[in-house]
């Protein structure tokens, strides 16, 4: 069946379900033919009234967002087993399903949910995975996104990336000085969105601390380019950098206690990283272009940046000590004369960058081991790249109809979705590190 | 006589036109109605006709500034693609307002610097930076004090143009004088 039918009917079952609905809206636009086929059977449901989160349609959803999988449509659903000793795998080998999700789930007497759930290898009549759940009303969805996760790793053999989150900008407005500008985070489907911060001032740049409790962003709340920290549990907002000039690109590195920026106060933009118990800064580039627009490689030992030293803006690393630069600057990008805002993927193997082709502004990937560079999207003006914390896809923003969106593709290219507000742009996206507990 | 009088009417208009150009500025600039007298001419002879000389605006007094027919209510100076670099209009305007705050240091200005939508946002953000420095840097040259002048980037941030094609482009890719509590 068609990606668009298959998404068409998952809309369908969602709808009679869920009460609320996302402010983000996502939409596939492009599926993946070769897909692996999983049936993911609508639960059981002990309790009274309609169940308060479709569970199997989430679960379905993200799966087949990730590009690897294709979910069997509930219509081709020949029985709909809630137990592993309900099923008969001779009806989905008969589908030609690889693999089958089964689970249930009951209200208990003191107002939480069981959600138990077993996962099936159709050609060998085994279970591969099963595990029971506990969880509040307000953290149904979070549990239908771990299963997701765990079906991912289980088939895969790597971790999923659906118990995430997403931090990004939105404007909304007509006129352009009464524009308003929020910071939000939300689940990595575009659900549950908390505003953060709001302004009638520019924000921009919004970065993951890798303890997933804080957000570093520029706001212009002052008057010009300042950088801050915020608690996204406290909500409390502390000022790390006004220093004069430029105050941009905050960059949390991989133990969360250095942020890299780039400030210009001593002349032009440089890179500049701050330990954050102490506040002191330690200067990492020394030359006359821009330098900014700073990335981490995984290690914390080199930076990846934007530099347009050699003419115009192209990507660079240095190696990062204690004292500053460890090592001679080196260029990353050979590729046409515009290729900036490095994303580092999380293996540290590829860099993900803004390219310019033709007055066409696409996402690139560069492979670091082979030099190659992979164009990923086709549009007009594409930017901010972030990786999912397993590597696996891309979330950017684009335009469509010259409104700003998000927009998601798999590493290889083949998948796309698109995430939208109702009103207004959204842009700047950066995607949450994995959840820890506590969070 | 009345033959060069006519000729230079004309050239003045012709100036004024090529300047309003690109329309936007700060104040309500309402093209002027009549051209400005050759270099060579006198200086008002009552207050209350005031004339501007192109080149003597050391002379002008703090009303100027909001005065839409002086040389001051030219505000914004534009930039190519990817560039810093002033052009020759560029200079004009600047060097009006270098030799008026040269001949006021008691009066301070904040330069913005603007880049158009394409491009990364930080990167944008520096490049508006670089071209306002570069608008300051002219300033200084022709002997305005580096303390009267702030510079502010908001990149791509703050368009005047909201389209999406080069024409509303050329007029973001901008700097914008200011004047504060004037």
């Amino acid at each position: 069946m068609k990606p668009k039918a298959i998404l068409t009917l998952l809309l369908l079952t969602l709808l009679p379900f869920s009460i609320a609905h996302a402010v983000l809206k996502i939409e596939i636009t492009q599926g993946v033919e070769g897909a692996s086929p999983i049936a993911i059977v609508p639960f059981g449901w002990q309790g009274t009234g309609a169940p308060p989160e479709s569970l199997h349609a989430i679960v379905a959803a993200d799966l087949q967002r990730s590009g690897f999988f294709a979910p069997l449509p509930e219509q081709d659903m020949i029985a709909r087993p809630v137990d592993p000793r309900q099923v008969n795998f001779a009806n989905w080998r008969a589908l030609n399903v690889d693999h089958l999700v089964v689970g249930r789930m009951a209200a208990l007497p003191d107002g939480t949910y069981q959600v138990q759930f077993q996962l099936l290898d159709v050609h060998k009549g085994t279970q591969l995975a099963g595990y029971s759940i506990r969880s509040r009303k307000p953290d149904l969805r979070r549990t239908a996104h771990q299963i997701s996760d765990i079906v991912y790793k289980v088939i895969t053999g790597r971790p999923g990336a659906f118990d995430t989150r997403i931090a990004y900008v939105t404007v909304t407005g007509n006129r352009k000085q009464q524009k308003t500008y929020r910071l939000a985070v939300a689940d990595s489907d575009g659900h549950n969105e908390r505003i953060l911060y709001e302004s009638n001032r520019p924000l921009m740049s919004p970065d993951w601390a890798p303890d997933g409790r804080r957000l570093a962003y520029v706001s212009f709340r002052d008057g010009r380019s300042e950088i801050f920290i915020q608690n996204i549990l406290t909500g409390e907002a502390q000022k790390v950098a006004a220093f004069p000039g430029l105050n941009s690109a905050p960059a949390f590195s991989p133990d969360g206690r250095w942020l890299a920026m780039t400030l210009s106060k001593d002349g032009n933009p440089e890179i500049y990283v701050m330990d954050l118990a102490t506040k002191k800064l330690t200067r990492i580039t020394r030359n006359d272009a821009i330098d900014t627009e700073p990335a981490w490689m995984p290690d914390g030992r080199a930076l990846v940046f934007t530099s347009d030293r050699g003419g115009s803006p192209q990507l660079y690393k240095v190696p990062v000590g204690r004292r500053g630069a460890a090592g001679p600057v080196t260029r990353l990008t050979f590729d046409g004369n515009y290729n900036a805002r490095a994303a580092v993927s999380p293996d540290g193997r590829r860099i993900a960058m803004v390219h310019r082709e033709e007055g066409r502004f696409r996402i690139a990937v560069l492979d670091l081991d082979s030099g190659r560079l992979q164009i990923l999207t086709n549009n007009r003006l594409d930017e901010s790249p972030s990786f999912a914390p397993n590597g696996s896809m891309i979330i950017y923003a684009t335009e469509d109809n010259y409104r700003g969106v998000l927009s998601a593709v798999s590493v290889d290219g083949r998948a796309h979705q698109k995430l939208s507000l109702q009103t207004g742009d959204v842009r700047e996206p950066d995607w949450s590190p994995f959840k820890r507990r506590g969070n | 006589m009345e033959t060069i009088s006519r000729i230079i009417i004309v050239a003045g208009l012709i100036a004024v036109a090529a300047g309003c150009k690109f329309a936007p500025v700060k104040k309500s600039g309402e093209p002027i109605e009549e051209a400005p007298p050759p270099v060579a001419e006198q200086p008002a002879e009552s207050e209350k006709e005031k004339r501007y000389v192109i080149g003597e605006e050391a002379s002008l007094d703090v009303s100027a500034i909001n005065d839409p027919a002086s040389p001051l209510a030219k505000r914004v100076i534009y930039f190519e693609l990817d560039s810093s670099q002033v052009d020759t209009e560029g200079r004009e305007i600047i060097g009006s307002h270098a030799r008026f705050l040269a001949a006021h240091p008691e009066i301070s200005i904040v330069l913005e610097g603007h880049a158009d939508e394409r491009g990364t946002r930080e990167y944008n953000l520096a490049l508006g930076e670089r071209r306002a420095k570069a608008v300051k840097q002219l300033m200084v040259l022709q002997g305005v004090d580096p303390n009267q002048i702030q510079v502010i980037s908001f990149g791509e941030e703050r368009p005047v143009a909201l389209d999406h094609n080069e024409s509303a482009w050329r007029l973001n890719r901008r700097v914008e004088i200011l004047y504060s509590g004037y």
